[in-house]
């Protein structure tokens, strides 16, 4: 009996003893689970355990982050949140209004990340002026990916650059017996297009005045209307199985060439890269027609909660380790994407990622440069999800042009 | 029998454990559905604004319209084929264990394990519509999940799948458990099989059917993976549960106050399906004790 | 017996039973197929194809190097976790149940009706709603993120079902034999161990499996509630195949749902033939 009292006591003693030297450890709660992402994450955990960080690896898949979400709140109501976050957008703010996240500031101006992170970017990473999480990438939605073999058959010799030329060179396409537009019939899809739409019909000031502002008088205006009929144009070139396909099947039939054209976020490049197709060569990556020179953003960030002393230390030097020049251009290369700052060197990208930094750093100094509603970045998940409901609704032929401008307006009073 | 302390303590825990996290949480709840909760629960009042704006919701009307057509479908559909799949199986046949397992055999799986099957077998771009016609078959067409109204059907489709073996299972135990002599005795009386079966034996099934109804109605109230797996809502809308509405608008929409709104229909709902056959059994119980 | 009409009655039947079978493990079949095949082959292919060059790597990666988060690790990992979950909790559910089958039908006791009505309306309780105020409850008992944790949860909202089904077969259960054992002055754990617990074999197959599939199977108590240590296979399952913005390997996907259901799937074919017994002996009877 004496003898196990003693051994327990050893016991517990080396867990004590264990326990505060691994005392510097971080865990993520996050979705990237897919090869390419988590091994884009791999270099960052590669980063910090060089630093005698340990990484507590967290991650729950799911709905673009529904899932993690969910959980994130059994999480804090337990008192037992993460150290860090991966998050979008608006539900950064929402937690820090909740006075769930840590103070970021110091770090930050060491660092100087005032300077280096996009305006736009930092509306989403700073609250009541303090930093609360840390930027990692920059995706951007506006994109049209294209088959070349597809358009050489259909004769489209020179990509659009106006929405006219789109529709015609999509005509070309479907009288070749092709599908002119490959697209996934699910609301954040569809979201998707209608992003790259109202930028392309009423240019960044309309864009943010509608979908930021939620001004009553530009959702209920003509070019909303004229947002809805190009929206039923594009209705008229998708195939007739579209509904409820995944965004990388859709992906999947531009690059067999069963189809020409998809309108979707620069992840898409990931798929075609993977079939070992060229950019250039095998497939083009364009702005939707009259969105040149504008970027409507996603930005995934970690945001950081508010942990116990003990692991502070660590945080701290995981949200430096994100912010790594370094870091930034090994993790965006690996992802598809771009670096969340502006200062990074390009050397290591492709074309579509050197054209996407170039663009980026052109639309933040000239502010064209947008959070993307279908993305959680220009309005709170309430709002965005209404709207969701009607570009939905009308692609699928439940509302016509006219009552979906009505009941978009009516979505953004919620 | 004379009821000492013991077995009351020794019950005590359960009743406890329910009493917290299941009435106290209805409880808080239903209370939520009536704060100004968002992100996280709130307990600033805020009155019956929710329920307003809850029935204002065109989502929400979608749900229920579409509960009744799940429920209905799924639960009479699941009776059925089960009594039928049950009677094929009493018949003495050969291989019976082999059938029953592969009747039952769904129940087994999770909608995370057999969600994509289902999607792409029911995609009429890949799944059975273009292999039978690749097999030749040319004029075949099942392209429901692509259609606003007909896709809710192709959710009871897979519910059914995935239930109906239970159902069997059930109806089987029950039909082997009737009184062999009884049966013998109407086939004495020149009764056929049919009479017999619509005579003697399905008015015994009583508790069975009582059975498989609760357990389905369990179901048809709960199933969220289901539509998540297979539509995901969609088309447009068109698939959505109060399940899934609950879930969207407390986890995904940060509405939570018209989330728990929405609990408390669906609880109530329950309580007024459910209720009857509680006091059946009471009945039942009160009867034989 | 034995007529024309007999036989094609017969002929009909297996005929019905075989084409019914066949579409039943349609879904496994196009998992099965599928997770045969090399990606190229299912991108361009026949879904319902045999594959032309078959292929044994998918399972490897799903159970070994997919990714699930960070770390390539496959499913093997969380295959521990999820047993060291499902085994105590079948467990204790299972003996709360029988316990309480046991009092709720030997006992006379006020209101064992009202109790035995509040515990089975648990049930219908959808699990969304709990997932806050359970959470608030976990951090308060120190048992966030951990199995324990996890145990409790999906004891507590078993207890219903369990309680169900040993009530409704020691309901039935012949009254004689207690009485003669209690006349021999047995007490209360002698009755339950000796008379009741020995009998009850069919009622707790079905019990089990009916607990071991649903919490085998169980997701969202198992993300919320679970930390990098604890999470279970379906959490890790889910992380497979519902990566978002990354290249699908559908082969692997479908390997790994393969993998994850086999216990399940092993526990209903090897014991369906007691559970429809059990079901006979047991909860049909009102």
């Amino acid at each position: 009996m004496r003898q196990l009292k003693l051994k327990l006591l050893a016991v517990a003693a080396a867990a004590v003893w264990t326990g505060s030297v691994s005392a510097q450890s971080v865990e993520v709660l996050h979705w990237w689970t897919s090869g390419g992402e988590a091994a884009a994450l791999g270099v960052l955990k590669k980063t910090l355990e060089a630093d005698g960080i340990k990484w507590n690896d967290m991650p729950v898949a799911g709905g673009g982050g529904e899932q993690a979400m969910t959980a994130l709140r059994a999480r804090v109501t337990a008192g037992n949140p993460p150290t860090a976050v991966q998050m979008l957008g608006f539900d950064i703010q929402d937690w820090a209004k909740q006075g769930a996240l840590g103070d970021l500031n110091a770090l930050a101006a060491k660092e100087g990340w005032d300077k280096t992170v996009p305006a736009a970017l930092q509306r989403f990473s700073k609250y009541n002026g303090k930093w609360i999480a840390a930027p990692v990438n920059v995706h951007s939605t506006n994109w049209v990916w294209a088959n070349k073999a597809v358009l050489d058959k259909a004769g489209v010799k020179d990509l659009p650059k106006t929405w006219d030329e789109f529709m015609a060179a999509a005509d070309k396409i479907q009288k070749a017996g092709l599908v002119a537009l490959a697209h996934g019939g699910q609301p954040w899809q569809e979201a998707t297009m209608f992003d790259g739409v109202v930028l392309s019909t009423g240019g960044i000031d309309f864009y943010r005045k509608a979908l930021v502002e939620l001004d009553d008088k530009s959702l209920n205006s003509p070019t909303m209307e004229k947002v809805f009929a190009r929206m039923s144009q594009l209705r008229k070139l998708v195939d007739k199985d579209f509904s409820g396909r995944d965004w990388n099947l859709a992906t999947a039939m531009v690059i067999s060439g069963k189809a020409g054209f998809q309108i979707m976020g620069d992840w898409a490049k990931g798929e075609f890269i993977n079939a070992k197709k060229v950019p250039g060569k095998d497939f083009v990556c364009f702005r939707v027609p009259g969105s040149q020179g504008m970027v409507s953003f996603n930005s995934d960030q970690f945001a950081m909660f508010k942990v116990g002393a003990d692991k502070a230390d660590s945080q701290m030097k995981l949200a430096k380790a994100i912010m790594d020049p370094a870091f930034q251009s090994a993790f965006n290369v690996v992802k598809g994407s771009v670096p969340a700052r502006t200062d990074v060197p390009n050397k290591a990208f492709d074309d579509c990622g050197k054209k996407g930094m170039a663009d980026l750093a052109e639309a933040n100094t000239k502010n064209t440069l947008i959070g993307s509603m279908a993305h959680g970045h220009s309005v709170p998940a309430s709002i965005k999800n209404a709207f969701y409901d009607v570009i939905t609704r009308h692609f699928n032929g439940d509302l016509n042009d006219k009552q979906a401008v009505a009941e978009l307006a009516k979505a953004a009073k919620n | 029998m004379r009821t000492g302390i013991l077995p009351k303590l020794l019950l005590a825990p359960s009743v406890l454990l329910v009493v917290a996290c299941v009435y106290g949480y209805i409880a808080f709840t239903i209370y939520l559905s009536f704060t100004t909760s968002t992100l996280m629960p709130n307990l600033e009042w805020l009155g019956t604004d929710n329920y307003t704006r809850l029935f204002d919701l065109e989502n929400w009307k979608v749900s229920l319209r579409n509960l009744w057509v799940f429920a209905g479908l799924f639960i009479g559909g699941s009776m059925a084929l089960g009594l039928i799949l049950a009677v094929m199986v009493d018949q003495r046949i050969r291989a019976e264990g082999a059938f029953r397992s592969i009747f039952l055999y769904p129940m087994a799986l999770s909608f995370i394990v057999t969600g994509t099957a289902w999607k792409w077998l029911m995609d009429p771009g890949i799944g059975l519509e273009h292999s039978l016609r690749e097999m030749g078959w040319e004029s075949f067409t099942f392209g429901w999940v692509k259609s606003g109204e007909m896709a809710i059907y192709c959710v009871v489709i897979a519910a059914v799948w995935q239930t109906v073996g239970f159902v069997m299972a059930l109806f089987l135990a029950g039909l082997r458990g009737v009184d062999a002599e009884v049966v013998s005795a109407a086939r004495v009386d020149g009764a056929n099989t049919w009479q017999i079966y619509w005579r003697v034996i399905f008015p015994q099934l009583g508790p069975a059917v009582v059975s498989a109804f609760v357990i389905l109605a369990h179901m048809a109230i709960k199933s969220y993976d289901l539509v998540i797996a297979l539509t995901n809502g969609g088309p447009g809308r068109s698939t959505w549960l109060p399940s899934v509405f609950m879930y969207q608008y407390t986890f995904t929409r940060n509405e939570m106050a018209v989330g728990a709104a929405s609990a408390t229909l669906m609880l109530a709902g329950i309580a007024i399906v459910v209720l009857p056959y509680l006091v059946s059994e009471y009945r039942n119980v009160a009867r034989h004790g | 017996m034995g007529s024309g009409a007999d036989k094609v009655s017969r002929v009909a039947l297996y005929g019905i039973l075989i084409f019914l079978g066949l579409l039943f493990v349609l879904p496994i079949y196009v998992m099965g197929v599928n997770s045969l095949k090399p990606l190229d082959e299912i991108r361009g292919g026949n879904l319902m194809a045999l594959p032309m060059e078959w292929t044994l790597e998918p399972w490897a990666t799903a159970w070994s190097t997919a990714q699930i988060g960070v770390q390539p690790t496959g499913l093997k990992p969380y295959f521990l976790n999820s047993f060291l979950l499902v085994v105590p909790a079948v467990l204790i559910s299972t003996a709360i149940g029988a316990i309480n089958g046991y009092i709720l039908t030997q006992f006379k006791m006020r209101g064992a009706n009202i109790v035995f009505a509040m515990l089975l309306f648990s049930v219908f309780i959808p699990f969304q709603i709990v997932l806050i105020p359970m959470a608030r409850t976990l951090g308060m008992l120190g048992l966030a993120g951990t199995v324990s944790g996890l145990v409790f949860v999906n004891v507590v909202y078993g207890i219903g079902f369990t309680t169900l089904f040993f009530r409704n077969y020691y309901a039935a259960f012949p009254g004689e034999l207690v009485r003669s054992a209690r006349m021999d002055g047995a007490g209360f754990f002698r009755l339950f161990w000796r008379i009741l617990l020995p009998n009850s074999a069919p009622i707790v197959v079905v019990t089990i499996i009916w607990q071991f599939t649903n919490i085998w199977n169980e997701f969202l108590f198992g993300a919320s509630f679970s930390d990098y240590k604890s999470f279970p296979l379906t959490v890790a399952l889910n992380n497979l195949v519902n990566s978002s913005t990354g290249v699908k390997e559908y082969n692997v996907h479908f390997a790994g749902a393969f993998i994850a259901a086999i216990p399940t799937l092993v526990v209903y074919v090897l014991s369906g033939k007691y559970f429809v017994r059990g079901l006979m002996a047991g909860s049909v009877k009102g």
